[in-house]
């Protein structure tokens, strides 16, 4: 039982913060987001010089074999400066599906674009219809000769506008939310066929309608196997949540910070307003909140590649509730406390409170997830 | 990073947890299932099974009957113990005066007394609050002036817990009355059976006695019982509180009542249907699990800081967030338990005191008479040991420097 990170870890940790703290100035931020994709290339070639985009891979595949205690370093570090760049899109989601599901062949392909910068992934799952229910696919796949001819409508694809591929789920047999008959496959941006809406999300990142009209692809392009490619898209969605939880304890804490600072030197009636109680003791409701979703965010990260399904699913779901609680707290107070300053664009914590109430929302909020906890009999037996 | 408990750990928890399973008395056992009140013998009856297998007082040093245990066997301990479900030590001797007599008391007093407090052979009350001292502590008006090898002390404490089985008191008291508040404090030991000593119980809003009201009328306490140094006692009182926080996430004793509630909200009906069935009631189970969940986390960051720490004894100042949170789920569970049972949380059965006997058969079902009653009572979690706001208070001077 042991909380601490490695001195490797920590070395990690230092460079991403020393990247953010040198590039990710309030004023550079808003340059970044009027960038073609919402986001800064130049910034993007520096994470792979630092290693970060290769980060989780394997060693064999052209990565440096980091785990999901790696990633929620990059990810909390994402979370305090709120950067833009596609991570989560690229590395986290398409990249964790190439690296469990993708053939040795389309990983010794594309794990070391993804390293180096080149390639930007989207993961195209989502639907008009499926709100929170992952197995809710009415994209279809049918078998044409040796391949596949997709067929679909998805929506929200997270930086779905600048992805050079997509990895799409579409429906090979089944009802519509069935868990069987689902698979997964990589698609080229270009290819004939699919067609790109992108758009701003509330949060100032980027998102993508996307379409598939008779879109053929080789089969060599499934990933993992095709009907049964479920259990896949649940294992990279609990690894995102955990990255997630990671980025929304970034942002939290920078909240925190950024109001405690606040309230030392804004003054009214001719003191800080930090010297009234009523507003100590927000602060303090604020940081055991923080140290609540920290404590989850720590608990999904260790728990994001248990072997047990159900172990895993109760700990990410359980976190993805603190989470969304957490957060929607500690934002809507940092607003409160700064007051008419926090209600501009032109603060950091406006940005930041709007970012943790995105992420409450990827992959199910605080009440999707209390309802599988829930129906998961909880977290202690009986 | 690792959840995982090294194989010793593992080893070592499951020997705490046989041994709960074998020792710990059935009637024992049933009453902390049942919430039921536990009358003094079951609390010493169980201290001094603790005492003989050497575990009673596992935090002390060794030479005072610890067991040398680093802070993750102290918390597995812990948690196998409220698990299990076994009463806690009593605090007043175990975890307040015992570890100030060992940091500052003299080696007659620490002869004369830590045994005593090991094997509960002496029951101590903590006399720190007064009718105009509660979270203002240091406010205390209680006076012990020096006569000769005596302090005669006069004055009144309050709230102060199962004094009616008390063979010892610590007490704050003003010996310096010229001094600033803080100052002009001493730590005091006194026998209650000097003369000049009342003890007043006071029905609490459960309709137990748990809290007293004593009362000293020129009470002489031999010199000797002062401990460290006169006028020195706030500090030692800050050391007292500072340990009596860091035991009260009391993580392992919800885990053991939310057992018993999804226990019991599988007995009970709505609408022909068991309870935990009920979408509504398990979402409020689930969401109580999950603030557990993430205060068990919280604490074991605390653990493992303290381990990686070693040595240093001082507490930390997120223990503040362990008593707030732990508190508020404590509290939590019991507003479930008392809902679980619906309208039989009404009728007025459970004994109020040792002397009274419930001898009806029970009104509802069996397990609803100590269901309100404990309700009640839990409401003082988040007042005792610093209230909630006081301890939010230092959390933004300690943590947050506000």
């Amino acid at each position: 039982m042991d909380f601490a990170l490695t001195d490797e870890q920590r070395l990690l940790q230092h460079s991403v913060e020393r990247l953010f703290a040198d590039h990710y100035a309030f004023e550079a931020r808003k340059r970044y987001g009027q960038e073609p994709g919402g986001f800064s290339r130049a910034l993007w070639a520096r994470y792979a010089e630092l290693g970060l985009l290769g980060l989780p891979f394997d060693e064999a595949d052209g990565g440096s074999a980091g785990g999901p205690v790696e990633t929620m370093i990059v990810m909390e570090q994402i979370g305090r400066a709120l950067a833009l760049e596609p991570y989560l899109a690229t590395v986290v989601l398409g990249g964790g599906l190439l690296r469990l599901g993708g053939s040795e062949a389309m990983r010794a392909e594309l794990v070391p674009q993804i390293a180096s910068g080149d390639l930007i992934l989207a993961f195209a799952h989502a639907e008009r219809q499926s709100r929170y229910d992952l197995a809710d696919v009415a994209a279809r796949a049918r078998r044409d000769g040796a391949g596949f001819v997709i067929d679909g409508a998805k929506s929200l694809v997270l930086h779905g506008d600048s992805a050079r591929k997509f990895i799409v789920s579409a429906r090979l047999a089944g009802g519509q939310s069935d868990r069987a008959g689902v698979g997964l496959f990589l698609v080229d941006a270009a290819a004939d066929g699919v067609s790109t809406r992108g758009y701003p999300t509330v949060d100032g990142q980027r998102a993508a309608e996307v379409t598939f009209s008779g879109v053929r692809v080789p089969a060599a392009a499934a990933i993992g196997e095709p009907g049964a490619a479920f259990p896949l898209i649940e294992r990279i969605v609990d690894q995102a949540i955990a990255a997630l939880a990671a980025e929304a304890v970034g942002a939290m804490a920078a909240m925190h910070e950024t109001t405690v600072d606040y309230m030392k030197t804004r003054k009214q009636f001719g003191v800080t307003i930090g010297s009234f109680q009523v507003l100590q003791h927000r602060a303090a409701d604020m940081l055991i909140a923080l140290e609540q979703a920290r404590s989850m965010a720590m608990l999904a990260t260790m728990m994001a590649a248990d072997e047990d399904v159900r172990e895993r699913r109760q700990a990410i779901s359980a976190a993805k509730v603190q989470i969304g609680r957490s957060g929607r707290f500690i934002g809507q107070q940092a607003i409160q406390i700064h007051g008419g300053i926090g209600m501009t664009m032109e603060t950091k914590v406006a940005h930041s409170f709007k970012r943790v109430t995105t992420i409450d929302t990827l992959f199910g909020d605080a009440d999707h997830h209390l309802g599988i906890v829930a129906e998961g009999g909880g977290l202690i037996a009986a | 990073m690792d959840l995982r408990f090294t194989p010793e750990e593992i080893a070592f928890r499951d020997e705490v947890r046989a041994f709960m399973k074998e020792k710990l008395p059935p009637a024992i056992r049933t009453k902390m299932i049942d919430g039921s009140r536990l009358g003094k013998e079951d609390l010493v009856t169980w201290q001094r099974i603790l005492n003989a297998k050497g575990w009673a007082v596992p935090h002390w040093p060794k030479q005072w009957g610890g067991t040398g245990w680093g802070p993750v066997e102290i918390y597995l301990f812990r948690d196998e113990l409220q698990q299990a479900p076994a009463p806690e030590p009593l605090p007043f001797g175990a975890n307040m005066v015992g570890p100030v007599i060992i940091a500052f008391g003299n080696e007659t007093q620490k002869k004369r007394y830590l045994p005593r407090i090991a094997n509960l052979d002496d029951w101590w009350a903590q006399g720190f609050s007064e009718p105009g001292a509660g979270s203002d502590l240091a406010s205390l008006r209680t006076t012990a002036r020096r006569d000769g090898n005596h302090y005669i002390v006069n004055g009144q404490k309050t709230w102060t817990t199962l004094a009616q089985y008390a063979d010892w008191i610590f007490c704050l008291v003003r010996t310096e009355p010229a001094a600033k508040k803080q100052e002009g404090i001493s730590f005091l030991l006194i026998d209650m059976k000097t003369p000049g000593i009342t003890v007043r119980p006071i029905q609490t809003i459960d309709g137990g006695y748990e809290v007293n009201e004593v009362f000293f009328d020129d009470v002489k306490v031999p010199a000797e019982n002062l401990v460290g140094e006169e006028n020195k006692g706030w500090n030692y009182a800050k050391f007292l509180l500072g340990n009596e926080r860091s035991g009260i996430a009391r993580v392992g004793i919800s885990k053991s009542r939310i057992r018993r509630l999804k226990e019991l909200a599988a007995l009970e009906r709505s609408a022909g249907k068991s309870l935990l069935t009920d979408p509504r009631f398990r979402a409020k189970i689930a969401a109580v699990e999950i603030e557990l969940k993430a205060l068990e986390m919280t604490q074991l960051r605390v653990v493992a800081a303290e381990r990686n720490r070693s040595g240093s004894n001082k507490p930390d100042p997120a223990s503040s967030i362990l008593k707030i949170k732990g508190s508020e789920i404590q509290q939590t569970i019991t507003e479930l338990l008392l809902e679980v049972v619906g309208p039989y949380a009404l009728p007025d059965q459970v004994p109020h005191d040792d002397s009274e006997r419930w001898n009806e058969p029970p009104i509802g079902p069996d397990w609803a008479g100590p269901l309100a009653p404990q309700y009640f009572n839990y409401r003082k979690t988040s007042i005792y040991g610093g209230s909630n706001e006081i301890q939010k208070n230092i959390i933004a001077k300690a943590i947050l420097g506000l």
